[in-house]
C-alpha cells in the first residue's frame, strides 16, 4: 500500500470518529465558559475581594494574633491528621488488595463510608461519644479532660472525614500491580519489611503522593465538621476555614477573604502538585512500556 | 501478571488451594487486617454507633415528631431537590468537560484539566463566601442579574449554585477515564455502516460511558446532600424557605436538642449509607461491563 493510500485512510478513519470542526469548536467553547464561570471566577473572586482596599490592609489581616493562632492550629491538625490516615491507608490497602477473605467487599465499603457521611454528622457523633452529655462525657469531666471545644475534637473530626483519602488511592492500585514481585523479593529471601520498602513502596510511591497531598488539602480546609466540635473559641479552638466564617460574619469582608486567600493558595499548590506528580508518573510507565521485554525492568531504580 | 502465571494453577485439581497459599506467601496478613479493622472501629464505626444508641432512648412518638417536624420536612424537599438539580447539570456539563478534555486538543488543555479538581481542594468555607460575593447584588455576575430581577445570593437558587461547583469533579474524574479507553474501531465501524456521528454518539458510546455517568450522578448527589461548608454562606438560612438538613441539626444541637439533632443525624446517615450502596452497585456494574467489552 502506498504512503497516499495510507495517509487516506487513516483521514477517512478520523472523520468518521471526530465532528465537524464547527461542532468542536462549540463544544470546547461552551465547556471553558462553563470552568470559567463556575471556577475560574470564584477563584479569582477571592484574591480580588482580598486585595480590594490594597496590599496594606491585605498583610495586616494576615498579621492579627488570631489569624495566627488559627494557621498553627491547622497545621497541627493536619500534621496529625495526615500521618495517621497515611499510616491506615497503607495497611488497609494492604491487606485489602494483597490477600482474599470473606468480607472484604463489606470492608473495602466501611472504608469509604466516611466521605459519604455529612461533615455535620461526622462532627454530631463525636459530641456524643466526649461531648458534656456523650458516652464518656462525665469520666472526661471528672478527669479534667477536654475534648469537645477542645483541639482533641478537632483533630478527631479532621481523621474521620479525610479518613478514606489515601486507602482509596492504594487500593486499586496495588490491587492493579497484583503480587507477583512481593512473592519474588519473599522467595528470594527478603523479610516483609524489606519487601515492603523496596519492591511495593517503590511501585506505590505516586498513589501514595495523590493521597497525600488530597488528605492534606481536605485536613486544611475541612469546615462543617470541625465547626460541629470546635466551640468557636478565638485564638484556640479556631482553624483557618472557621476563621474566616468569623470574619465573614463580622463584616470584615477583606480580612475574611485575606485568610480565604491563604486557603485558595494551598488549594492552587495542591492541584500545581499533583499535576506534577501526574505528569511524572506517565513519563515513568511510558519509559517502562519502552523497554524491550529482555531488559529485566529493575535497571530503571 | 501475565495470564499464564494466573490460569496454571487453576486449572489442577485442587487449584484453589494452591491458590491460597501461593497468596499468604506474603507476610503482615493478621498484623494488617488487625490494625485496619482495629482503627477503623475506633474513628468510625464506634462513634457511628453512638449515633443509632443515642437516637434509642428516644420512644418512637419523640423520634417521629423530631424527623417530620414542617421545618425539617421543607429542609428535606430543599437539600433533595437542590442536590438532584445540581447534579442533573452536572451530568450534562461534566460529561461535556470530560469530552472536550478527553477527545479534543486546545491550547492549555492541561491547566483545564488541573483547574477540574479545585473544588475538591479548594476549602467549601471559601467557596461559600466566594460564590455568595459573586453573585450578591453587587458582585461581579450579581451586578448584571439583578436589573433582570434575578436572585440568586440567598436563594435557594444560590444553594444550586453552590452545589453544582462542589459536585462537578465528580462526574468529570468518573467519565473521562471510561472515554480515554473506549475503543475507537466501534466507532470507526459504526460509521463505515452508514451510522452519522449523532447515531455513533448516541447507540456506540453513549451506552458504554453511560454507567460512568450513572455513578458520577450519584456520587455528585451523596456528596451534595451533605455538603455544609459552601452552601450556609449562599442560602440565606431562612427557615422554611432556604435551610438545609444540615443546618438543622446544628440548629438543633445549637439549642442543646442533642436526641432531636441526632435523630435527623440518623436519617441523614441512613440516606448516605444507601447512596453508598448504590454508587458501589453502579461501580461493580460499569466493571463488569467494561469487563465484557474487552
Amino acid at each position: 500500500m502506498s504512503t497516499a493510500t495510507t495517509a487516506r485512510n487513516v483521514r477517512n478513519a478520523k472523520a468518521g470518529t471526530t465532528e465537524a470542526a464547527w461542532v468542536r469548536y462549540t463544544l470546547i467553547g461552551v465547556a471553558l465558559t462553563f470552568m470559567a464561570l463556575f471556577l475560574v471566577l470564584p477563584l479569582a473572586a477571592v484574591f480580588a475581594e482580598a486585595l480590594r482596599k490594597g496590599f496594606g490592609a491585605y498583610f495586616d489581616a494576615l498579621q492579627e494574633p488570631d489569624a495566627w493562632s488559627a494557621m498553627r492550629l491547622t497545621l497541627l491538625t493536619a500534621a496529625i491528621a495526615v500521618p495517621l490516615n497515611l499510616v491506615f491507608g497503607v495497611a488497609a490497602a494492604w491487606c485489602i488488595a494483597k490477600y482474599e477473605f470473606r468480607g472484604k467487599a463489606f470492608l473495602t465499603t466501611l472504608v469509604d463510608l466516611p466521605f459519604s457521611v455529612s461533615p455535620v454528622v461526622a462532627g454530631l457523633i463525636y459530641v456524643l461519644m466526649f461531648g458534656a452529655q456523650g458516652w464518656f462525657g462525665p469520666w472526661l469531666q471528672a478527669h479534667d479532660i477536654k475534648i469537645i471545644f477542645a483541639v482533641p475534637g478537632i483533630v478527631l473530626a479532621t481523621v474521620f472525614v479525610t479518613f478514606p483519602f489515601i486507602a482509596r488511592e492504594l487500593i486499586p492500585l496495588m490491587q492493579s500491580q497484583g503480587n507477583d514481585e512481593e512473592q519474588a523479593a519473599i522467595v528470594l529471601g527478603a523479610t516483609g519489611w524489606q519487601t515492603f520498602w523496596y519492591v511495593t513502596l517503590p511501585n506505590i510511591k505516586w498513589g501514595l503522593i495523590y493521597g497525600v497531598i488530597l488528605c492534606n488539602a481536605r485536613a486544611m480546609g475541612e469546615f462543617g465538621a470541625v465547626s460541629v466540635v470546635s466551640g468557636h473559641i478565638r485564638g484556640q479552638t479556631n482553624t483557618l476555614p472557621l476563621h474566616v466564617e468569623i470574619l465573614y460574619n463580622e463584616y470584615q469582608s477583606v480580612a475574611a477573604f485575606a485568610v480565604a486567600s491563604l486557603l485558595a493558595i494551598l488549594a492552587l499548590v495542591t492541584l500545581f502538585i499533583k499535576s506534577v506528580a501526574e505528569w511524572l508518573h506517565t513519563r515513568e510507565l511510558k519509559a517502562i512500556a519502552a523497554l524491550s521485554p529482555e531488559r529485566p525492568s529493575g535497571d530503571l531504580a | 501478571m501475565t495470564a499464564a502465571s494466573l490460569s496454571a494453577p487453576l486449572h489442577t485439581p485442587g487449584g484453589s488451594a494452591r491458590k491460597r497459599t501461593a497468596l499468604r506467601v506474603l507476610p503482615g496478613f493478621n498484623l494488617t487486617l488487625g490494625y485496619t479493622v482495629l482503627y477503623l472501629s475506633l474513628i468510625v464505626l464506634i462513634p457511628l454507633s453512638a449515633l443509632v444508641f443515642k437516637t434509642f432512648t428516644l420512644t418512637w412518638e419523640q423520634f417521629w415528631a423530631a424527623i417530620s417536624g414542617p421545618r425539617v420536612v421543607a429542609s428535606y424537599q430543599l437539600t433533595f431537590g437542590a442536590s438532584l438539580l445540581a447534579a442533573m447539570v452536572n451530568v450534562v456539563f461534566g460529561l461535556l468537560v470530560a469530552w472536550v478534555l478527553v477527545r479534543y486538543n486546545f491550547p492549555g488543555k492541561k491547566w483545564v484539566d488541573a483547574l477540574v479538581d479545585l473544588p475538591f481542594a479548594l476549602p467549601t468555607a471559601v467557596a461559600g463566601i466566594s460564590l455568595t460575593a459573586l453573585l450578591a447584588g453587587n458582585g461581579w455576575i450579581g451586578q448584571y442579574l439583578e436589573p433582570l430581577g434575578i436572585q440568586v445570593a440567598f436563594k435557594p437558587a444560590g444553594i444550586v449554585i453552590a452545589l453544582i461547583f462542589i459536585g462537578l469533579p465528580f462526574v468529570v474524574r468518573t467519565v473521562q477515564p471510561v472515554l480515554e479507553d473506549a475503543e475507537k474501531e466501534l466507532e470507526e465501524a459504526a460509521t463505515c455502516l452508514g451510522a452519522t456521528r449523532w447515531q455513533t454518539f448516541t447507540r456506540v458510546i453513549f451506552p458504554s460511558i453511560a454507567p460512568a455517568l450513572l455513578t458520577g450522578f450519584a456520587m455528585a448527589f451523596a456528596r451534595a446532600i451533605g455538603e455544609y461548608g459552601s452552601v450556609i454562606f449562599i442560602a440565606g438560612n431562612m427557615p422554611m424557605v432556604s435551610e438545609i438538613t444540615p443546618l438543622i441539626i446544628i440548629g438543633k444541637l445549637e439549642q442543646y436538642d442533642y436526641a432531636g439533632a441526632t435523630a435527623v443525624a440518623l436519617v441523614m446517615l441512613v440516606i448516605s449509607f444507601a447512596l453508598l450502596l448504590v454508587v458501589n452497585a453502579l461501580q461493580s456494574w460499569q466493571r463488569k461491563r467494561s469487563g465484557a467489552a474487552s
